[in-house]
This record gives C-alpha cells, sequence and structure tokens, in this order.
C-alpha cells in the first residue's frame, strides 16, 4: 500500500502518514459505529423484540445519535482524583486497542507494518490497556472503581498466558512470527487453513486437527476474556455489586473506553481468523483470477477478511446474550486450572507430532 | 505487631438494580468476605393495617392487591378465605374452582417473574425476555376475565367480580400447551447451564433444623427438602380434590438447600400449576358465581389466623372483628418479610457477588415486607 | 481427575446447548407492538377511565360510599315539588339536583366497585387509558351539568322553600288561645 501511494503521490512522509492512518479512519471507526449497531440488533432478535427502528432507515442511525448525545453531556470530573491520570486513562485503553491493527493483515497489499515480530508485538502491545484500566481505577477517587480495576487487571494478566501459549503452538507449527506470512501460506482453498491441519496433504496434517481445534476453542475464550466480554464481564457489570472502572467517567472519555472495546473485540477476531481461518484468503479461488482482472484480487481479499472478523465479533456477540456472568474466582480458576493446562498439554503434543 | 485491620462496611444502597424493590442492605466485608449483611426495610410502607381500620370488608379488597403486588390473586383468595372463615359464608362449587384456577394461573405468572429476574441478576439477559413473553399470554387471560393485568380486585368475599369470560377455557388451554415448551426451554437455557450451576449451587445454604426454627415457608421451606405445602397439609378451597405433587429440594447440584435448589422447585411448582389448572378445568361445575356475595358483609364477633400458600410461601391474614362494617384489626403475615430476616445467616463467608444470587433465590417482593 | 474432565465435558456441551436456543430465536418473529401506530386492543371488561352518564343519574351516593379511595365527591339538592326532573332510562324518577359530581382520576385506583352498587347502571368503566394531563388540577373531572350560577339557584330556592315551611309550621295560632 506504502509503495501504490508513494507512487501516486511522489511524496514518501504523506503518502506513509495516510497509510498509518488510513484503516484508522475507513475501517475501524466505521467498524466500531456498525459493531455497536449490530450489536443491539442482534441482541433484540434473540429476545424476540425489534432493537432500534425509529432512528433512520431500521434504526441504522442509532449510534450516531448516541455519540451526539455523548458528545454534548458534561465532562463531570469528580473532586480528589488525579486530573492527569484520569485524563489520559481512556486515551492509553484506546491506544492498546487501535495499535493492535498495525500488525494484522487487511489484505495482501496491506499491512500497516510488516515486521518479523507481529504476533510478538500483538500480544506486548494489548498489555498497555492494563496500565489504562488501572489509571482509571486508581484515579477515580472511588474505592468500589479500585477494586473493579484490580479485578479487571487480574482477568486481562491471567488470560494472556493461555492466548500466548496458543500462539506460540502456531508459531511451532508455521515458524513464523509474521502474520502477514502466515496468512499468505494458507493458500488456495478452505482445507488449506491451519483450522483443518494447514496446508499440503500430509499425515501431520490430519493428526493434527484435534489439536488445532482444541487450540481455537482455548485461544477464542481466552480473547473473549481479554476483552471483557459475558460471561467475563465482571468489571463492567451493572447489576454487579462493585461498579466498574469506569462509571465516573461520563461525555467523550466514556464514548472513548466504549468504542475502544469494541475495536479491541475486532481485533482479537481479526487475530484468530488470520492465524486459523486463513486471514484474508478466500475459501475457494478469487473471482480476480476467473475474469482476469488482477486488481480485484485485493478488494476481494479485504471483503473475504471482513466476512471472517465479523462473523467472530458475531460470535462473540451470541456467547454475551447466552450466557450468565462468571464470578470472579471462577473465573480465575478457569484461567489457572483448566485452560493453562490444557493449553499447554496441547502444545506439548504438537510439538511431539511435529517431531517425526 | 500485627498489622490493624476493619470491616467494610459496603452499602447496597435503595436504589440498585439488583435488590427487588427499594430494599438497603448493609454488607459488612472482611476484603471479600461476607461477615454479616443486615437488611434495613420500610421505604416501601404504606400502612396497609391502618387503612383496613376505617374500611368496610368488601373495600379492602383492592387495598389487599397492592401488598404482593405480582401475586394479588392470591392476596385477595387469601382474604376472602379468611373473612369467609369468620363470617360463616358458604361459596357456591364454581367459585371455589374458579378461585383455584386463577390462583394457579397467578402462582406460574410470579414464579416466571422470579426465575426471569434471577437469571438478569446472575448476567444471564436472555430467559427475562422469554419468561416474560409467556407471563404476557396469562395477563391477557386475566384480562379478558376480569379487566385488569396486575391488580385484580377480582376475588370478592363471597364470590368473585365477574363469571368467566366466554373464551377463557379454549384460551387457558391453548396457553398451557404452548407453555410446557418453554419449561423446557428454560431449562436447557439457565438451570442446567454449568455456568449458572456453579454460581448457585451450594450458595447460600439453608440447613433444615434452621429453615424450621426461623418459620421459612414456600419454596424456601421446600428447597431445604422438608415436604410442607399449605394446600395439602391445610387444604382450603377445594384442593383435596386435586391430584399433584409437592416437588423437592433434592441437592441435585450441590448440597440440599442452596440456591440452585430453592431455583429449581420453582421450576418444578409451574409444571405442578399446570397439572391443577388442567384437572380444574376439567372438573369445572356451573352455578351462579355472585350468588353467595352478601349486600352487606356482616361479620360476627370474634377472631381467626387463616393461611395460604401464596407463591412466596405462607400467607396469613388474622383479622379481629368487633361486629361493625370495619375489622378493628387486619394484620398480615407475609411470607417474604420472614424469609428475608436470616439472610445475614444464609450469606456468612460467602463472597460478595453471592449476596445477589441469594437475595435473588429467596424471592422477596418490596410491597409485601413493607406492606 | 475424572471429575475435572467431566467438568469440562459439562460445560461446553451446556453451553452450545444454550447457544443453540438462542440461535433459534434469532429467526422467530418479534412479538413488540409498535405503538403509536398499532395499539393492543382493549377487551370488553377493560377497567380504564371513568364516566358518569349525568342523565341517569339518581344522587343516590352509593358510588361515593363504595370508593375504597374517597375520589368521589357528590354534593346533592333537594329539588322542589314544583320542579321535574324528569325519568332515568330505566324508569326511577329523579328528586335531586347534583350540584357537584368530581371524581379525582387521579386518585381512583381503577378497582371498579363503583361501577356495582349503581342502581341505573350510570358509571362504567370506559377503555380509554391515554389521560395524561401536564397539571395535575385537570385530573379533576367534573360532570355535573349544572353551572355554578343554577346551582346556587337551586340551593336557593331550597333555602326559601324550608323558610317558608318552618314559617308555616310555627304561625298556627291555638283555638284555646282565643276562647277566654
Amino acid at each position: 500500500m506504502y509503495e501504490i501511494l508513494t507512487n501516486l503521490l511522489n511524496n514518501t512522509i504523506i503518502a506513509y502518514i495516510i497509510s498509518a492512518i488510513l484503516p484508522l479512519f475507513v475501517f475501524i471507526l466505521p467498524f466500531a459505529l456498525f459493531a455497536v449497531y449490530l450489536e443491539r440488533k442482534v441482541s433484540a432478535f434473540m429476545q424476540d423484540r425489534l432493537g432500534p427502528n425509529r432512528t433512520g432507515y431500521r434504526g441504522f442511525l442509532q449510534t450516531v445519535a448516541d455519540i451526539l448525545k455523548l458528545i454534548q453531556k458534561e465532562d463531570i470530573v469528580a473532586a480528589g482524583t488525579d486530573k492527569w491520570f484520569f485524563n489520559f486513562a481512556p486515551v492509553l485503553v484506546f491506544i492498546g486497542s487501535y495499535a493492535v491493527f498495525a500488525a494484522i493483515p487487511f489484505s495482501s497489499i496491506y499491512i500497516g507494518t510488516n515486521t518479523d515480530i507481529g504476533l510478538f508485538y500483538i500480544v506486548a502491545v494489548s498489555g498497555i490497556a492494563v496500565a489504562g484500566i488501572l489509571m482509571a481505577g486508581w484515579a477515580s477517587n472511588n474505592k468500589y472503581s479500585l477494586i473493579g480495576a484490580m479485578r479487571s487487571v487480574a482477568q486481562v494478566i491471567s488470560y494472556e498466558i493461555p492466548t500466548a501459549l496458543v500462539v506460540l503452538t502456531i508459531v511451532m507449527i508455521t515458524g513464523s512470527l509474521n502474520l502477514n506470512f502466515i496468512s499468505d501460506i494458507q493458500t488456495q482453498y478452505f482445507w488449506n487453513w491451519y483450522i483443518f491441519g494447514g496446508p499440503g496433504f500430509t499425515v501431520t496434517k490430519f493428526l493434527l486437527i484435534p489439536f488445532m481445534i482444541t487450540a481455537f476453542v482455548i485461544i477464542y475464550i481466552s480473547t473473549l476474556a481479554e476483552v471483557n466480554r459475558t460471561p467475563f464481564d465482571i468489571p463492567e457489570a451493572e447489576s454487579e455489586l462493585v461498579a466498574g472502572y469506569h462509571t465516573e467517567y461520563s461525555g467523550m472519555k466514556f464514548a472513548m473506553f466504549f468504542l475502544a472495546e469494541y475495536a479491541n473485540m475486532f481485533a482479537v477476531s481479526a487475530i484468530v481468523t488470520s492465524i486459523f481461518f486463513g486471514g484474508y484468503q478466500s475459501p475457494f479461488g478469487y473471482l480476480g483470477n476467473l475474469i482476469g482482472l488482477t486488481w480485484l484480487i485485493p478488494i476481494e481479499q479485504l471483503f473475504w477478511f471482513t466476512i471472517k472478523g465479523l462473523f467472530f465479533v458475531f460470535v462473540q456477540m451470541w456467547l454475551r446474550w447466552t450466557l450468565p456472568r462468571l464470578r470472579v474466582d471462577q473465573l480465575m480458576t478457569l484461567c489457572w486450572k483448566y485452560l493453562i493446562p490444557y493449553a499447554f498439554v496441547n502444545l506439548i503434543i504438537v510439538g511431539i507430532i511435529l517431531l517425526f | 505487631m500485627a498489622l490493624k485491620t476493619e470491616h467494610m462496611v459496603l452499602n447496597m444502597g435503595p436504589q440498585h438494580p439488583s435488590t427487588h424493590g427499594v430494599l438497603r442492605l448493609e454488607v459488612e466485608l472482611d476484603g471479600e468476605l461476607v461477615i454479616d449483611v443486615r437488611p434495613h426495610i420500610g421505604y416501601l410502607h404504606r400502612c396497609f393495617e391502618k387503612h383496613c381500620e376505617a374500611l368496610s370488608y368488601p373495600q379492602i379488597v383492592p387495598y389487599t392487591d397492592r401488598m404482593d403486588y405480582l401475586a394479588s390473586m392470591y392476596n385477595n383468595f387469601g382474604y376472602a378465605v379468611a373473612v369467609e372463615r369468620l363470617a360463616k359464608i358458604e361459596v357456591p362449587e364454581r367459585v371455589d374452582y374458579i378461585r383455584v384456577i386463577m390462583g394457579e394461573l397467578q402462582r406460574i405468572a410470579s414464579h416466571l417473574v422470579a426465575l426471569g429476574t434471577y437469571g438478569l441478576d446472575i448476567g444471564a439477559f436472555t430467559p427475562f425476555l422469554y419468561l416474560f413473553r409467556d407471563r404476557e399470554h396469562i395477563l391477557s387471560l386475566f384480562e379478558m376475565t376480569c379487566g385488569a393485568r396486575l391488580l385484580y380486585n377480582y376475588i370478592w368475599v363471597g364470590g368473585l367480580s365477574h363469571d368467566l369470560h366466554p373464551d377463557f377455557v379454549r384460551k387457558t388451554r391453548e396457553f398451557i400447551t404452548s407453555f410446557r415448551p418453554t419449561i423446557r426451554e428454560l431449562n436447557d437455557l439457565l438451570s442446567y447451564n454449568k455456568i449458572f450451576v456453579e454460581r448457585t449451587a451450594n450458595v447460600g445454604v439453608l440447613p433444615l433444623e434452621t429453615a424450621i426454627n426461623f418459620g421459612a415457608t414456600g419454596p424456601m421451606l421446600r428447597g431445604s427438602g422438608l415436604k410442607f405445602d399449605l394446600r395439602k397439609d391445610d387444604t382450603y378451597s377445594v384442593y383435596n380434590k386435586f391430584d399433584f405433587d409437592i416437588p423437592v429440594g433434592k441437592g441435585l447440584m450441590g448440597t440440599i438447600g442452596d440456591s440452585w435448589d430453592r431455583y429449581y422447585v420453582r421450576v418444578l411448582e409451574m409444571e405442578e400449576s399446570l397439572k391443577i389448572v388442567e384437572q380444574a378445568l376439567d372438573q369445572l361445575p356451573e352455578g351462579d358465581v355472585k350468588a353467595a356475595i352478601p349486600k352487606k358483609v356482616k361479620v360476627p364477633k370474634g377472631q381467626i389466623y387463616s393461611r395460604v400458600e401464596n407463591p412466596k410461601g405462607e400467607l396469613g391474614y388474622f383479622i379481629i372483628s368487633e361486629g361493625k362494617d370495619a375489622p378493628f384489626r387486619v394484620k398480615v403475615r407475609p411470607p417474604s418479610f420472614v424469609n428475608l430476616s436470616f439472610i445475614g445467616d444464609l450469606c456468612k463467608g460467602h463472597l460478595v457477588a453471592d449476596v445477589i444470587a441469594v437475595l435473588g433465590s429467596i424471592d422477596i417482593v418490596l410491597g409485601e415486607v413493607d406492606r | 481427575m475424572k471429575q475435572y474432565l467431566l467438568d469440562t465435558y459439562n460445560a461446553l456441551k451446556t453451553v452450545l446447548i444454550g447457544m443453540r436456543i438462542t440461535f433459534r430465536h434469532l429467526f422467530i418473529p418479534s412479538v413488540t407492538i409498535q405503538y403509536p401506530e398499532d395499539k393492543v386492543p382493549m377487551t370488553e371488561r377493560s377497567r380504564n377511565r371513568l364516566f358518569v352518564n349525568m342523565d341517569d343519574c339518581i344522587g343516590c351516593d352509593q358510588c361515593a360510599r363504595a370508593c375504597p379511595v374517597s375520589c368521589i365527591q357528590i354534593d346533592t339538592v333537594k329539588a322542589l315539588p314544583t320542579e321535574s326532573l324528569g325519568t332515568t332510562s330505566n324508569g326511577k324518577k329523579k328528586m335531586l339536583w347534583i350540584t357537584k359530581f368530581e371524581i379525582d382520576i387521579a386518585k381512583c385506583c381503577y378497582c371498579s366497585l363503583c361501577v356495582y352498587p349503581c342502581p341505573t347502571e350510570c358509571i362504567y368503566m370506559t377503555d380509554i387509558y391515554e389521560f395524561s394531563e401536564f397539571e395535575r388540577d385537570n385530573l379533576k373531572f367534573n360532570f355535573a351539568t349544572l353551572t355554578e350560577s343554577e346551582a346556587a339557584e337551586k340551593k336557593a330556592n331550597l333555602v326559601k322553600l324550608q323558610a317558608e315551611k318552618a314559617a308555616a309550621a310555627a304561625k298556627p295560632i291555638t283555638p284555646t288561645e282565643t276562647k277566654q
């Protein structure tokens, strides 16, 4: 993308800036707005009701109305808070979700930074949000927010471990940390995806299938916990006893927490699809190849990437409206006593399979 | 030198999404463990018992509606049975059968609210809406009969205010056939769900001895294992003509008497109520429902304590009459009030989030607790 | 160990069963009624706003006495024997002028206890439920058809008649007075 823009504009700096902020404004922000509307409609249809259907055609402009409302709200800052931390915390959480998109391949010609340590960077950067949450809880000068923030931090940190273990499994199989490379080798047809064992028709591929499915389930659950969605939404549950870390926020700062959560949801879905489901590859060849228009291929890849990401976001919403909430200690039990041993055993068995 | 620590006092104030009404719970914590829970009530006190001293007997019926507003038919029923026992009024058989049908439908509606809001407290948002959709059918049955959806003023002293609508029997049978799959769906979605079981099993265990000593009644007592139901043990109206079972908590998912048992007893009770309604519809006799309603209710001097089985427990009415138009004293024994009193013992040693789970399983209605 | 694996299997199974139920509900049509375009039809026995048909009212005060919250206020004035107020639709002769018939619909608890004692069935509950007002005093409905001046006139008439009657009762001289 960077090269195309450089050729177009003959100016490397502007090309650089545009290719860095392009996904932010063209893709992620509209996606976050769409995801809020999708969540409300999906939850409504699952509950046999209609959801928003008065603002715009079938309620399409509901999120715009929400954002307008949040912008014009009074920005209440409670007394006794640590002003600098209070104002900076939403920014950090925002950064933690959006910086992840730098290493995710949207299509074969666009990746923010084609670094060789993509996966490692992603796991590291999603930890920045932890600092933001803790800042928000501490600076609110509210003991319940602090407790909520500490619980949330414990949750995010614990669930990074199964994520990292599964990522390690994939790295063992593919031999690279670069997400672009991983998406690239799952070409041609859908049976080349890693959920079905990977490209090539060897015995290893068929042996790997059950362990890949287990790894997918583990990483899906752990990333669900990282974005604080039900059943792991103790930090933001309204009907629980202790209020969450973002109760003291109002107006635009709250909107930043809100949008950051939906962008985070898409980011983790994108990671899961890139690793297991072929990223931007289509399941059965390209229309561009069929017709002969090669410039159509990257656009098709973007389309497939979006569809797969949206599907996993839909499954996250589906889980939210089906399951009750886990208690804090049960959350920790699930991570340390169930997910980590399974992920570990999975890793070892995959390693043994790969040896032969 | 040991660190000086203090217990933290957390106030789940009158305005809270999970306390079912205006209830203030003062929770004393040691870190995350609950040491004591003290309920503070009285935010919804409306002087029901004082009002009764100035109203005549038929005029009290709308006031009894508003005590447990989610089960008004049964409040009316209890009051009518009490006054009829005191004034020695005999009602026609048709009246008794219709009262039983309405009472059991009301039991189902009240349990639907209890189970739906319990799921909502635990975090499952969808069963609440599915159950309320079915409750709409029951409320429209009631609206067809007496004109109101929540506060009925239907069961009067000596009879009923309206006879059944001609379409009532057909629509009730349709409702019964459409409701059985919903109970199955609720079981699949919520009751056996591992996360729900983890949240509610072994939480708030009420041993049987403690339950009897404290005076617990209704699903709280039956959840602890005792088969005691006023409809069978102290029969009123025509309940002795029906064949139904009393579900008891058996400790399927944890210890006997935990919150899951109390929850599951309510689910099973809904099934039993359906059986009673079916049998009553089959046996419904003809008659005039207003025949025994006196022009002026004349109650001789005396006093009586009469009790019925509310969806939440034993609802008792103690009426002292001096032979005048208005009673001298009406005292109500609300089941939620007594069941709420030992929430402190139930929550000792559990975590903060379990207080909500226990409170939901006790199933209180503040209108009844405060009257 | 066995319990551990059983727990995992149970958890996954119940989660998937729950997910299947919610997925099935995605395709069940919604039950929402789009108010105010569609309204739920009221049943024939529904209890909403009260209405009094003043042509039939005989002023017997039974409804006001039956009301548990005392929301009906009735003031009547006895009609002169010369005046004729007509009869109600079921044949009763009206004998009282009704100067005030006020129902405070904000106090009404919609129990319909006032409907039954009425001998001419002139008070009943309609099916109107959308009658919110901005001022609370607008919820005091006055059903009496006499104006202020007419009501005052009727009262004055009655007072005059009573005064005449009292005068006539005090007037006659006993025969023993004149016969000495």
